[in-house]
């Protein structure tokens, strides 16, 4: 099979990423070793915070890969590769989690056995909401999303060199496998990390909350590192307009659903007015929460809708760049909103600290370096896909 | 026919790829007023006409807030100020709630105002009547083929070199298309009128028919036609044709007591009174005798009357007669009446018809003391200190 004339030439990335990244993440390390010294509790909300923005990105990531599989998408092929590079992140959401662990009966009430004792439905809770259960099944499923992508990222880099059609076969096969195991398993993280902060709280959609987040974060990352890869010539010179325009509507539409999602969750609950039920949104909407949670459905829903909206902003890289870091930014206010509120069910009470913003340098420094070290190793895009030149040719 | 005005040449193209580089080559070509007519969207064709972005856009952005504005000031100002209704312990504008159906009325609107602002800016409207209808042209480009026209009224046109240029670029089935010619048509044309006529009579007559027939049909049944007889009909089931039954024979109601002096004909002979005079039994007499008896027989039950001679007066209940009743009879009396006095059995009770001969019986007493009675009262008065001579 001859190879594809994608004009894509193997560069390094200028070596200031690289030392951004570093700094940021042993500035951001050393900062948030420190904010566990001063105040173990207070760290391990913030702590939480970025895990979940990290646990959004690494799996949202991989889920825009398999679904490019699962779909037979044309247009993001030559994308494909910088999701994979960004869901390496979730190899090490195990270790990352370690400390979480850890620092779990801060977290959650229902690790209290004097609560628990004068709770008759949080007695009935722990034969879900035990510590061994609990960190079994997280680990499980932090295993096989590692799995998973393990598999998917084998078989993509390996056809650079073959162009070996079967290997698209097989991750094919990978993703449809994927898919049904991410949309319980993520749900199953959220029930577990966010919802039993709150533990008589409960709301089915919650899982799907956090999916819409993940994709609608993988995506702005996605966006945010092709439109900068491809303006500065590291990626392939036929990349065009027309595929900004795909990314661009498909963040759109992800900045609706998480509307959707988050206002049926919230207009359900409202309604039906159960003190079990609202209590999730009372702390929400108690002294200066009240204002963050506007501020929230604003920053999340409302700007980036009314900038994406019109046709020329999708395919205006300027623009692009501008929306998809506004949504990074508001995919870690999300993750606050989630967390935060929930320290007065621990007896706690909500301040801001340094540590909010130790802990996100950390996390970006990370994901900078693991970027940078896979981009010096692999090809930046999939030159052996057979789908690339179909991609190449792709108009609107 | 030369009279007819040329709209423009229109040439077949039989696949995507060779219509897009034609329509690329079109506009390189510097013609401005062409068109492209395929049976489908085709990917890269806004680009090769460098077709500016379509205004329809802001058609459905300006009905879709005017419909979300409508709908939110509609339901603001019937729930919560025309007819403020407190729905499931909600404020009168329970913003949430009424979300939803903003949004389905702003995507309603939207979708449906685009749909028909495109179809209004395709056919022309109010004049559907665009050239290319009706060609061999459209046919084609409706079913398999693909289409380019370059109309007259661009600046470089002409026939010979634009027909040219077409075949040039692998265009066949070149075709003329000429304007239609204007015809006037007259408002009231009678196969329109009798139109109207018909569709006018359908609709009536449909809605006649559902409403009136339809709806009586089951399973739309109306509640009030229901399998079981109603109250008033004749059975067809039971003997006596009496739809309603009667109670067995003998049969009582619960808590209910039956009249004890029934078939009795002198009453006089029960003295027996159930009720003890106790202090509650004379107040719930003394009550129900003000309520019931008091209009006619007056409030001390001496006769005095406030019916002004409305009604024969009812005598006074402290003749010697009276006092000689028996308790029974005056039972009797209030039960069943006496003449023209009527019965007093469905407004009163057992018990308080026996209490208010129980108070009667006071009444009496006090207007008719005896000499110990004097004394009791006197000593009751010195118990209490306060004694007037
Ligand atoms: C509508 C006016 C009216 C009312 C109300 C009324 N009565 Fe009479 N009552 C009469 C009249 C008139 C007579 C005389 C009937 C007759 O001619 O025998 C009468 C007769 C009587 C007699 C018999 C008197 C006698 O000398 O034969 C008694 C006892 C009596 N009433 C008791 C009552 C009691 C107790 C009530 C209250 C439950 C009552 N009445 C309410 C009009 C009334």
């Amino acid at each position: 099979m001859s190879k594809i004339e994608s004009g894509y030439i193997k560069k390094e990335l200028p070596k200031n990423l690289g030392k951004t990244g570093l700094i940021l993440l042993i500035a951001g390390g050393i900062l948030s070793v420190l904010a566990y010294i001063t105040d173990p509790a207070r760290a391990s909300f913030s702590y939480l915070t970025t895990f979940i923005s990290l646990v959004c990105l690494g799996i949202g990531s991989l889920f825009l890969v398999t679904l490019e599989y699962a779909a037979g998408a044309v247009w993001s092929v030559p994308f494909r590769r910088i999701s994979e590079f960004f869901a390496s992140a979730v190899p090490y959401l195990l270790l990352l989690a370690i400390p979480l662990f850890f620092s779990m009966h801060n977290l959650f009430t229902w690790m209290n056995p004097e609560v628990v004792a004068q709770d008759k439905v949080l007695q009935g809770r722990m034969v879900y909401l035990n510590v061994p259960f609990f960190i079994t099944r997280n680990v499980a499923i932090f295993l096989i999303w590692w799995l998973f992508y393990l598999l998917l990222t084998k078989n993509s880099r390996k056809q650079d060199e073959s162009a070996d059609q079967n290997l698209t076969t097989r991750n094919i096969k990978l993703s449809m496998a994927f898919i049904p195991v991410f949309a319980f398993s993520i749900s199953i993280v959220s029930f577990d990390w966010m919802m039993s902060m709150t533990p008589k709280w409960f709301s089915t959609i919650f899982g799907v909350y956090l999916f819409a987040d993940s994709t609608w974060l993988a995506l702005a990352v996605l966006t945010l590192a092709a439109v900068l890869l491809t303006e500065s010539g590291y990626l392939s010179p036929k990349v065009k307009r027309d595929h900004y325009y795909s990314l661009g509507t498909l963040l759109f539409a992800f900045t609706v659903f998480w509307a959707y999602i988050a206002f049926s969750q919230y207009m359900l609950q409202w309604y039906g007015n159960l003190p079990e039920e609202i209590i999730y949104f009372m702390h929400r909407w108690t002294g200066g929460w009240k204002y963050f949670s506007f501020f929230l459905v604003f920053v999340h829903f409302i700007v980036p809708f009314l900038i994406l909206l019109p046709r020329r902003s999708k395919t205006n890289p300027k623009i692009l760049i501008f929306v998809s870091v506004w949504i990074i930014a508001a995919q870690y206010i999300d993750s606050y909103w989630l967390v935060m509120p929930d320290m007065v069910n621990n007896g706690f009470t909500y301040s801001f600290s340094w540590m909010d913003l130790a802990f996100p340098a950390a996390a970006v420094g990370l994901v900078i370096l693991l970027f940078n070290a896979k981009v010096k190793k692999h090809n930046l895009m999939p030159l052996g896909d057979p789908k690339l030149q179909r991609s190449f040719d792709f108009h609107l | 026919m030369t009279d007819k005005k040329l709209f423009g040449v229109a040439a077949l193209f039989d696949s995507p790829d060779s219509i897009v580089n034609a329509a690329k080559k079109i506009k390189e070509a510097g013609y401005n007023n062409f068109d492209i007519n395929t049976p489908y969207p085709i990917h890269g064709m806004d680009d090769a006409v460098k077709a500016k972005s379509s205004k329809l856009g802001y058609i459905t952005l300006f009905i879709g807030f005017s419909a979300a504005a409508f709908i939110m000031s509609f339901m603001w100002w019937t729930l919560a100020i025309n007819y403020p209704l407190v729905v499931g312990g909600k404020p009168y504008f329970p913003l949430p709630a009424f979300v939803p159906i903003t949004f389905e009325f702003t995507v309603l609107l939207g979708v449906l105002s685009t749909v028909f602002g495109m179809i209004a800016v395709a056919f022309n409207l109010p004049n559907n009547s665009h050239p290319l209808m009706d060609t061999e042209y459209m046919k084609n480009v409706s079913s398999d083929k693909y289409g380019a026209v370059i109309e007259a009224e661009d600046a470089l046109f002409e026939e010979g070199k634009v027909k040219e240029f077409l075949k040039s670029l692998g265009g066949h089935s070149i075709e003329l298309i000429y304007r239609p010619e204007e015809v006037k048509h007259k408002v009231f044309e009678p196969k329109f009128v009798i139109f109207l006529a018909i569709v006018a009579i359908i609709c009536a007559g449909s809605t006649y028919i559902t409403l009136n027939k339809l709806m009586y049909i089951t399973p739309f049944d109306f509640m009030m036609n229901q399998k079981k007889g109603s109250a008033q009909a004749e059975s067809s089931f039971f003997s006596d044709k009496h739809e309603m039954r009667k109670p067995v024979e003998g049969t009582v109601a619960r808590g209910f007591m039956p009249y004890e002096f029934n078939g009795v004909a002198d009453t006089n002979q029960f003295y027996g009174n159930p009720l003890l005079p106790t202090k509650s039994v004379l107040e719930l007499g003394q009550r129900k005798f003000i309520t019931f008896c008091s209009p006619c027989h007056g409030n001390y039950a001496d006769g005095s009357s406030r019916l002004r001679s409305q009604f024969p007066p009812g005598p006074t209940l402290h003749s010697a007669r009276v006092i000689g009743f028996s308790d029974g009879k005056i039972y009797n009396i209030i039960t069943n009446g006496q003449n023209v006095m009527p019965s007093y059995a469905y407004q009163t009770t057992r018990e308080e018809r026996w209490a208010i001969v129980n108070y009667i019986r006071v009444l009496q007493r006090a207007q008719n003391p005896k000499p110990s009675d004097f004394t009791a009262i006197s000593e009751i008065k010195k118990e209490s200190g306060n004694v007037q001579n």
